[in-house]
C-alpha cells in the first residue's frame, strides 16, 4: 500500500497573516505584562512563571485576585493558573495585569525559541530528561 | 465565574509545587490528529497529573464570523491538556497536547509562540491528518521532529517510505514510539532536543 502523498511549504517570509480560524478568538486587547524595572513590556506566556510577592492579599482584593495569591504563594505558571482556576488562557491575562500592575505578584519570563536557541540549554534540557 | 472564595478553588498539591528557585519555563507542544495518543504522550512524561486548561472558541473562532459585537456567536469550549517536567532547580519544562484539525488552529497563537520545537505525533491509519499541521510549522518557522505511534492494526511503512510520503527533509527525524511508555516518550523528546542542538550547531533554520 503506498502512503498518501505531502507537499513540503517554505517558511513565512514575514509573520503570516491570520488565517481562517486563526487570530480571532484571543482577546483583542493583547495581554502585558510589566517585567522589570526598566519598564520594558512583555507579553504574557503560557509558561510566564508568576509568584506572589506577598501571601496575605491585602483588603481590597477580589476573590479571584486572592485565589491568584494563594495558588502562587510558589511559583506557577500562568496556564497552571488557567487550569485550577478554570479560567480561560485570555481570562488570565486581565487578572494578572491587574496583579501584576498593583505590584501584588512578579511574573518571571520564559524562555522562548530564538533563531539560534541557546546549546547549554538545550543541554540542560537533554540532562534533564536523560534522569527521567 | 463563579468565586465563592479562594479557600474553595484547590492548588497544586504540596509536591506539585515548584521551589523558589524556578527562574524560567520553556514549552514544547505535541501535535496530532484525533485520538493519536496526544495525552498519552503528556502523561507518561509529566511529573504532575496532566492539567487541562481551556479557551473558548467562538464562531470567529472557526472562520464563520468576523464580528465580536455578533449576538449570534456561539460559543465552544475547547481543552487542551499539558504537563510539566522540572528540568533543574532553576529551569522547567512545560509540554502541551494540541489538536491538529484546521478549526483547533485558533489555539496556536499563544502557544507555537516561543515554543522551543514541536513533536508532530502520526497514526499511519490517517497519515493525511497531519499534513496540514505540518505544513503550518513550516510557514511558522516552527522545528519539529516526528513520532509515529504504533497502533496494532496500523499499516506499516519504512521510515525513509514515510519519509518521501510526508515530504521531509533528511535532516528531520521520523521516529517510532509507544506513547504509553514513560522511556519512549522521553526518547521523543530527547531526539527533538538533539534536534533541535544540531540546529543550534549550524544556525540553520528548518
Ligand atoms: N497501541 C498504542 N496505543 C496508544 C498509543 N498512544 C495512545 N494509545 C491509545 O490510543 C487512545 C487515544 O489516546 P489519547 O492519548 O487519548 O489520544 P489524544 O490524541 O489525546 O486524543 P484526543 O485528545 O481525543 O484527540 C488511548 O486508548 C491510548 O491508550 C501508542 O503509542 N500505541
Ligand atoms: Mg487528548
Amino acid at each position: 500500500m503506498t502512503p498518501p502523498q505531502r507537499q513540503r511549504r517554505d517558511p513565512a517570509p514575514e509573520p503570516p497573516p491570520p488565517q481562517e480560524g486563526e487570530g480571532k478568538v484571543r482577546n483583542p486587547e493583547r495581554m502585558y505584562v510589566v517585567a522589570g524595572p526598566d519598564g520594558e513590556r512583555a507579553e504574557l506566556d503560557l509558561v510566564t512563571l508568576i509568584v506572589a510577592r506577598a501571601t496575605d492579599p491585602p483588603p481590597s482584593a477580589s476573590p479571584e485576585q486572592a485565589a491568584v495569591l494563594r495558588l502562587c504563594a510558589a511559583p506557577l505558571s500562568v496556564a497552571e493558573l488557567s487550569a485550577y482556576l478554570h479560567l480561560p488562557y485570555s481570562a488570565m491575562g486581565v487578572l494578572l495585569t491587574e496583579l501584576l500592575t498593583a505590584e501584588l505578584v512578579q511574573a518571571r519570563a520564559p524562555i522562548v525559541r530564538k533563531q539560534r536557541t541557546d546549546r547549554s540549554l538545550l543541554e540542560a534540557v537533554m540532562n534533564g530528561l536523560q534522569r527521567l | 465565574m463563579d468565586f465563592k472564595g479562594s479557600d474553595t478553588i484547590p492548588g497544586p498539591r504540596a509536591e506539585d509545587q515548584l521551589p523558589h528557585t524556578a527562574q524560567a519555563a520553556a514549552k514544547i507542544v505535541i501535535v496530532g490528529g484525533f485520538g493519536v495518543g496526544k495525552t498519552t504522550m503528556v502523561g507518561s512524561v509529566s511529573e504532575i497529573t496532566p492539567l487541562t486548561t481551556e479557551e473558548t472558541m467562538t464562531q470567529a473562532g472557526i472562520g464563520v464570523d468576523d464580528n465580536f459585537g455578533s449576538a449570534t456567536k456561539t460559543a465552544t469550549t475547547v481543552a487542551m491538556d499539558f504537563g510539566r517536567i522540572s528540568i533543574t532547580e532553576q529551569l522547567v519544562l512545560y509540554l502541551f497536547g494540541t489538536p491538529g484539525q484546521q478549526r483547533f488552529w485558533f489555539l496556536w497563537n499563544g502557544l507555537f509562540e516561543g515554543a522551543l520545537g514541536a513533536v508532530v505525533l502520526i497514526d499511519t491509519r490517517r497519515l493525511e491528518v497531519s499534513f496540514d499541521v505540518m505544513g503550518r510549522l513550516e510557514e511558522r518557522g516552527v522545528p519539529f521532529v516526528v513520532a509515529v505511534n504504533s497502533f496494532p492494526d496500523a499499516p506499516r511503512y519504512a521510515i525513509e517510505e514515510l519519509r518521501t510520503a510526508l515530504d521531509l527533509t533528511p535532516d528531520i527525524p521520523i521516529i517510532e514510539c509507544d506513547a504509553r511508555r514513560r522511556a519512549s516518550s522521553r526518547d521523543v523528546l530527547m531526539t527533538l532536543m538533539r534536534f533541535l542542538h544540531s540546529l543550534a550547531m549550524t544556525g540553520s533554520r528548518p
